[in-house]
């Protein structure tokens, strides 16, 4: 096995209007299979493919906001959501899914992947990369 | 000439939404759809604009099976925003003389 690389996938788009959402989470559940140290970043209208509640019966699409949920049993369980992304559409942090993960160091306690970041720690999490992966 | 102009790009993604303020006028409706219907929120950055276009008698309304595929409530929509559902804007479009749509 190589070595392990930091992967960031940004995800800027709202989902449904364009495939970019549905993609991205296609390609993050696949890559989960590498063992990489994965991490899911939503900024911009990004941070609409995370909100509870949503119901696509009316526009006859697939809805697969569920499968975010999933996330944390691929040990994909490092998500960033930018603060102020949030606040420029009237959204808080309440709006979006509590996604988490069972932590194996630490008895299998149920620990929430989502973490609030401002634009300095976005700044951080780009520039710490091997990868970086645009949705 | 009455109008019925129908955005559907996020307006924090494109210019769309603001372009057809600068040019709806007395008389014209906006509907906000699919991507769009991120406007019709509260407290958003471009509630502002939104507000002031309804000063100027710019009627607006928002596609409601778009806010329910995209989780915002319907209680976060803007007090002045109709919401619509499909047959609504077949209605809208029946009641304006031309349809604009800022693809």
């Amino acid at each position: 096995m190589s070595e392990i690389k930091k992967f960031v996938y940004l995800n800027r788009k709202a989902p449904y209007g364009t495939v970019y959402a549905l993609e991205s989470l296609e390609v993050v559940l696949i890559g989960a299979a590498f063992e990489q140290d994965v991490r899911l970043v939503f900024v911009d209208d990004g941070v609409y493919q995370l909100t509870k509640g949503q119901t696509t019966d009316g526009i006859g699409m697939k809805n697969f906001s569920k499968t975010y949920s999933a996330l944390g049993d691929y040990d994909v369980n490092k998500i960033y959501i930018d603060e102020q992304s949030l606040k420029d559409r009237g959204l808080t942090i309440d709006d979006l899914q509590d996604l988490t993960y069972e932590d194996e160091d630490d008895d299998w306690a149920e620990k929430s992947s989502i973490n609030v970041v401002s634009r300095e720690q976005l700044a951080e999490l780009i520039s710490e990369a091997d990868v970086l992966l645009n949705f | 000439m009455s109008t019925l102009h129908t955005v559907n790009k996020s307006p924090f993604e494109r210019n769309s939404l603001t372009t057809c303020l600068s040019v709806a006028g007395n008389g014209s409706t906006i509907l906000l759809i699919e991507d769009g219907v991120a406007g019709a929120l509260q407290n958003t950055t471009v509630a502002q604009s939104i507000s002031d276009a309804m000063g100027s008698g710019v009627k607006f309304a928002v596609l409601g099976e778009d806010l329910n595929a995209r989780g915002l409530a319907k209680d976060r929509v803007m007090d002045g925003i109709s919401v619509v559902d499909y047959a609504g804007f077949v209605q809208l479009a029946t009641e304006h003389d031309n349809v604009q749509s800022w693809l």
